[in-house]
C-alpha cells in the first residue's frame, strides 16, 4: 500500500506516493534523484545522509519518507542559492576540507544546522556538531578549520 | 603548515594550495559516484554467502528463487565454469564444488527491487557437508591440516626469506638485545562509499562496467579471465569513488558476478554492498603475529634485526599477499641495519580473504620495529631521538637489501619531529621513571611523549612487471589542454597534483587544464592506483607527454614568430621570444594555426614512464623497487589515565619528506588523513573475528575515529626536491598512516613505562600492562 505525502524539499513543494517501508533517503535518491545525500551505512551509525528537517540534521536513512509529511528537508543541494554555493561550502572547498568527498554532504549540513543554532562556535563544539559525521580520508582537521573560518567572518 | 625547503620553489602553479578540481562539485552533491550511476532498466543484484567456513557444497537448489515474481536471473557455481581469478589464482566468481571461508559466494540473483532479491536469496536451499576449519594460521601449518585449495601441497602459500649479513653470529657480537611477540589485529579500509559494480552488456557481447575499483586495466584483463571474454570487450568506468585505501586492488568475485548476472538477465545489474557487507566481504589489512630481536652496540649503532612473521592470507591471495615485501624493507632498511633477517610465511585458513590497504606491511612493520627501536634506546640509556638520528638513513646511500635512496630527509623529519612536540623542554623530560610531580600523584592522569619514523616507497613499487603509466595531453582551439592520464583518482586529489604539473610545464593556467581519467576506452594504460605511486609516476607520465605536446606548439609557434624554437617562453598562456613579452602570440592562436593551414597537424601530446627500478630477485629479495624514498617521523604527546588505561592523544607533529609538494595543502590532506587511520589502528580498530565470523561488522561497533577523538596535527612538510621526482615530487599517500601507532605506543611507554606489543592499545589492554607492572 502506498502513502500519499506531501513534503517540502529545497524550497519546492513535492506530493509523492512510498512506501511506507521506504527511508526519507531513498525517497530524495530514488524518487526525487537528489542525489548528493548519501548512503554510508543505513543503520544511524555515518552521517553521509545527515539532511534538515525543519531546520535540524537528521540522518535520513532513519526518518521513514512516510514521516515528513508536511514537513520541511533540505539537502545539500538546497544550500546553493542563485547558483551561490553557502559559505561552509565555498570554506570546505578552500581550505582542502574535501578528498573523496562522500562524507561531504552530510559534514555540510551538520556544520550548517550548527551555525543557525550557535554563529560563533568553539572548536569543540564545531567537533561535537560533526562528530556523528564519518570521515576516513581527511582526519577533519581542515574541515574544523572551515567551519571556523566561517564561524568568525573569514 | 611548515615548509622547510632546500631550495625555494620558483614556479607558478606547482608548490599552490589549489583546490582540488572536484571539490566543489562534491561540497554541492553535484558529485556523481558508482552509487549514484542509474541505468534505465537495472536490476538490483545481491549474493548468498555461504556463512559456513569450510564444507562441501553437495546442492544449491534455486528453484524456488527463479519462481518468486520479479526474479530475473539466478546463477550457481554449478551452472558457470570455474574460471579462477586473482593474484594467487585460486578463486572463482561462485563456488561450485566447496566453501572455504564464511563470505564465500554461492549463489548470486537479479530482480527488479531490493526486497525482491532479498528475499529470493533466502528462498536458496544449499546444502554442505562440513569440513574442519582452520582459523589459525599456525594450526594450518601442522602436519596432517586439513587443505583450504586441495590442489595445493599444503596451506603455505609461501615463504618469504630474506637476510643480509651475519645472521644468527650477529647477536652474539651484539651488546643489547631485545626480544618481544608482537600481535597485530585485523583492520578493514572502511570506506565511505561501500564496494559498487554495475555491469551492463551491449547487443554485441560487449560488457560496461561502473567500479569503485583502483586497477581498471588489470580488472579489465582479470574480468577477462573470469568470464571468458576477451579484454578488449571490456570497458570500465570509474566515477567518483568515495574512498577506496587499498580495497580496489584486487578484483573480487563480486564484479564479475555483476556482469555474469547481467549477461544472464539480459540488463543491467549493479550490485552496492551493504555497510555490513563491506565489513564483511571486502579485504582487510593482514593480521600477524611477530617474533622480532632487535640488537646494538654499546656505542648506540644499530646492529641487527630478526622478524619472524606468521600472516594469515585467509581462504584466498590477493595482492595483499605481498605485502612482505614492503614490511622486509623495513625491516632490512629503516636506518642503517647491518645484519638483517626478515621470514614471513603466508598461510591459507578459513579466515576473510585479506587484501591491501594503506601502507600495504608498512603500519605492520613499522609498529613493531620502532617500538624496539624505542626499547634499545631505553636499554642502552640512551635518548631515542639521539640513537634514530645516529642511525638514519642519509642521502644516496644504498641499503645493504639495494634500496636506492637518493633525496632523504629523514634526520630532518626525526630533528624536526622532536623539536616541535618539545622533546627537550624540562616539563617534557624523557626519565621514565622521574619521579612523579606532586600534582601529578594526585592526578590520574599522566602524560608522555613519543616518536617513531618510516620509510616507504615514493617513486613507484615495481610488483608487477611494469610499474608504467601513460599520458596524453591535447590542446584546442580554444587554448583548452586536456590531460588524458591512465592513473585512478581515489579522492587523494592526483587529477589536481596532475592538473599543476601539466600547466607548469606548459605555461598555461591552472583552469585551462582538464583532466580525463575515468574510462578504460579513452585513457592511456597504467598499472594502477596503489604504493603512494599516483603523483610520481603518473605525475612523470604527465609532464612528458605535457613537453612533447608544448615542443608541438612551440614549432609551430616559432613559424609564426619567426624565432628558433629554442628562444621561446611560456607563460600565462602566451608564447614569445625569451625576453620579449610584447611579442606574444596566444596558445589557442598558436594552435588554431596548426588546423588552418595546409600539411597542419593536431597537438597531442604523448608520455609513458616506466620508473627506472627493478623486480626484487626471486630468491634473494634484493633489489631496487622504487625509483625514490619518501620518509617521515611522528612525535605524539598523550594522556594515559592510570585508573582506566584510557590513552587519549593531545597533540601530533608530523614531519614528511616528500621531495616537493605539489599541492601542499593535499600532502598535509594526505598526513592528516593517514594519521586519523593511524589512530584508529593504534586505538580502536579491531575487527573481532572469531571462527570465521566478523563479528563487528558496523561502524557502531567497528570504531573509525571522529572528529572528536582527533588531536591538533601539525604537519612539516620537509622538501628534499627528488631527482627523478616531477619536480621533485615524491609518493605521500601511505606514509601518513605508518608511524603513528608505534609513536603513541612508544608515548604510552614514556608516560606510564608499560610496553604495549598489541593493537589495537584500548583502555582494557593498557590497564591490564599497567596492573601487571605493580
Ligand atoms: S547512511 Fe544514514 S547514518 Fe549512515
Ligand atoms: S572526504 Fe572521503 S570520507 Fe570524507
Amino acid at each position: 500500500m502506498l502513502h500519499h505525502i506531501t513534503l517540502t524539499v529545497n524550497g519546492d513543494a513535492f506530493e509523492l506516493d512510498v512506501d511506507p517501508r521506504r527511508t526519507l533517503l531513498e525517497a530524495l535518491r530514488d524518487k526525487l534523484e537528489l542525489r548528493g545525500t548519501h548512503l554510508g551505512c543505513n543503520t544511524g551509525d555515518c552521517g553521509a545522509c545527515t539532511v534538515l528537517l525543519d531546520g535540524e540534521p537528521v540522518p535520513s536513512c532513519l526518518v521513514l519518507a512516510v514521516d515528513a509529511d508536511g514537513h520541511e528537508v533540505t539537502t545539500v543541494e538546497g544550500l546553493v542559492q542563485d547558483g551561490q554555493p553557502h559559505p561552509v561550502q565555498n570554506a570546505i572547498v578552500a581550505h582542502g576540507g574535501i578528498q573523496c568527498g562522500y562524507c561531504t554532504p552530510g559534514i555540510v549540513i551538520s556544520s550548517v544546522a550548527l551555525l543557525k543554532r550557535n554563529p560563533h562556535p568553539t572548536e569543540a563544539e564545531v567537533r561535537e556538531a560533526i562528530a556523528g559525521n564519518l570521515c576516513r580520508c581527511t582526519g577533519y582537521q581542515k574541515i574544523v578549520e572551515a567551519v571556523m573560518d566561517v564561524a568568525n567572518g573569514k | 603548515m611548515w615548509r622547510m625547503a632546500s631550495n625555494p620553489p620558483a614556479f607558478s602553479i606547482v608548490g599552490q594550495r589549489i583546490p582540488k578540481l572536484d571539490a566543489i562539485d562534491k561540497a554541492t552533491g553535484h558529485a556523481e559516484y558508482g552509487h549514484d550511476v542509474h541505468l534505465p532498466g537495472t536490476l538490483v543484484g545481491k549474493i548468498l554467502y555461504a556463512d559456513v567456513p569450510h564444507a562441501r557444497i553437495l546442492s544449491v537448489d534455486v528453484s524456488r528463487a527463479k519462481r518468486l515474481l520479479g526474479v530475473k536471473a539466478v546463477i550457481t557455481g554449478a551452472d558457470n565454469p570455474a574460471r579462477k581469478f586473482g593474484y594467487g589464482a585460486d578463486n572463482t566468481p561462485l563456488k561450485a564444488d566447496k566453501v572455504r571461508t564464511r563470505r564465500d559466494e554461492v549463489a548470486a540473483v537479479a530482480a527488479v527491487d531490493e526486497d525482491t532479491a532479498e528475499e529470493a536469496l533466502e528462498l536458496i536451499r544449499v546444502e554442505y557437508a562440513p569440513l574442519p576449519a582452520l582459523f589459525d594460521p599456525a594450526a594450518a601449518l601442522a602436519e596432517g591440516a586439513p587443505l583450504v585449495h586441495e590442489d595445493k601441497a599444503s596451506n603455505l602459500f609461501t615463504r618469504y626469506n630474506y637476510s643480509h649479513g651475519d645472521g644468527e653470529r650477529a647477536f652474539d657480537a651484539a651488546d643489547v638485545v631485545v626480544e618481544g611477540d608482537f600481535d597485530l589485529p585485523y583492520v578493514t579500509h572502511g570506506a565511505m562509499e561501500t564496494s559498487f559494480c554495475l555491469a551492463a552488456f551491449d547487443l554485441q557481447g560487449r560488457v560496461t562496467l561502473w567500479s569503485t575499483t583502483q586497477i581498471p586495466f588489470l580488472l579489465q584483463r582479470d574480468l577477462a579471465e573470469a568470464l571468458g571474454i576477451p579484454g578488449r570487450d571490456i570497458r570500465v568506468i570509474q566515477p567518483a569513488i568515495g574512498g577506496a585505501f587499498g580495497r580496489g586492488l584486487d578484483v573480487y568475485p563480486f564484479e564479475p558476478i555483476a556482469a555474469l548476472l547481467a549477461k544472464a538477465a539480459g540488463k543491467p545489474v549493479r550490485i552496492a554492498f551493504t555497510r555490513e557487507e563491506e565489513f564483511i566481504a571486502s579485504a582487510t589489512r593482514q593480521p600477524a603475529q611477530v617474533h622480532v630481536r632487535s640488537a646494538a652496540k654499546r656505542d648506540g649503532t644499530l646492529w641487527a634485526r630478526d622478524a619472524r612473521l606468521l600472516l594469515d592470507a585467509g581462504a584466498y591471495i590477493s595482492w595483499g599477499a605481498v605485502t612482505p615485501l614492503v614490511m622486509m624493507e623495513t625491516v632490512a632498511s629503516l636506518y642503517h641495519v647491518p645484519h638483517a633477517r626478515f621470514v614471513a610465511d603466508v598461510v591459507y585458513t578459513n579466515n576473510p580473504p585479506t587484501g591491501a590497504m594503506r601502507g600495504y606491511g608498512n603500519p605492520q612493520s613499522t609498529f613493531f620495529v620502532e617500538v624496539q627501536m624505542d626499547e634499545l634506546a631505553d636499554r642502552l640509556g640512551m635518548d631515542p631521538v639521539e640513537f634514530r638520528l645516529r642511525n638514519a638513513n642519509g642521502p644516496n646511500e644504498e641499503t645493504p637489501q639495494g634500496l636506492r635512496i637518493t633525496s632523504c630527509g629523514l634526520r630532518e623529519c626525526i630533528g624536526e619531529a622532536a623539536r616541535r612536540i618539545g622533546w627537550q623542554t624540562k616539563d617534557n623530560s624523557r626519565q621514565k621513571d622521574r619521579e612523579p610531580q606532586a600534582e601529578d600523584k594526585a592526578s590520574h592522569l599522566r602524560q608522555g611523549i613519543g616518536i617513531a619514523a618510516t620509510l616507504n616507497v615514493g617513486g613507484g613499487a615495481r610488483i608487477y612487471r611494469s610499474d608504467g603509466c601513460g599520458a596524453t595531453v591535447k590542446v584546442d582551439d580554444f587554448g583548452r589542454v586536456t590531460l588524458i592520464t591512465g592513473s585512478t583518482e581515489i579522492g587523494q586529489g592526483s587529477e589536481t597534483a596532475l592538473a599543476q604539473i601539466v600547466a607548469e610545464c606548459m605555461g598555461v593556467c591552472l583552469e585551462d587544464v582538464t583532466v580525463l581519467n575515468s574510462d578504460t576506452s579513452v585513457k592511456p594504460w597504467d598499472v594502477g592506483t596503489h604504493a603512494s605511486r599516483t603523483t610520481f609516476i603518473a605525475g612523470n607520465a604527465a609532464r612528458r607527454a605535457a613537453e612533447d605536446a608544448k615542443r608541438q606548439i612551440l614549432e609551430a609557434a616559432a613559424k609564426l614568430l619567426r624565432v628558433p624554437a629554442a628562444d621561446l617562453e611560456t607563460r600565462g598562456r602566451l608564447i614569445f621570444p625569451r625576453g620579449e613579452a610584447s611579442r606574444a602570440v596566444s596558445f589557442d592562436k598558436v594552435v588554431r594555426s596548426m588546423h588552418y593551414r595546409e600539411g597542419g597537424n593536431v597537438v597531442v601530446g604523448t608520455g609513458w614512464y616506466d620508473p627506472p627500478t627493478h623486480l626484487v630477485d626471486k630468491d634473494t629479495y634484493k633489489g631496487n623497487i622504487s625509483a625514490a624514498y619518501g620518509f617521515g617521523a611522528q612525535a605524539v604527546k598523550v594522556e594515559v589515565d592510570i585508573e582506566t588505561g584510557k590513552v587519549r592523544v593531545l597533540r601530533i607533529v608530523a614531519a614528511h619528506d616528500v621531495g616537493r609538494a605539489i599541492n601542499p595543502m593535499y600532502v598535509e590532506g594526505q598526513i592528516e588523513g593517514g594519521i586519523q587511520m593511524g589512530i584508529g589502528y593504534a586505538l580502536t580498530e579491531q575487527l573481532q573475528v572469531r571462527e570465521g565470523r566478523i563479528l563487528n561488522p558496523s561502524f557502531l561497533d567497528y570504531r573509525v575515529p571522529t572528529a572528536l577523538d582527533m588531536p591538533p596535527v601539525e604537519s612539516v612538510i620537509i622538501e628534499t626536491a627528488d631527482p627523478e621526482g616531477p619536480y621533485g615530487a615524491k609518493g605521500v599517500g601511505e606514509m601518513g598512516v605508518t608511524p603513528t601507532a608505534p609513536a603513541i605506543a612508544n608515548a604510552i611507554y614514556n608516560a606510564v613505562g608499560v610496553r604495549m606489543t598489541q593493537l589495537p592499545m584500548t583502555a582494557e589492554r593498557v590497564l591490564r600492562e599497567l596492573k601487571k607492572k605493580e
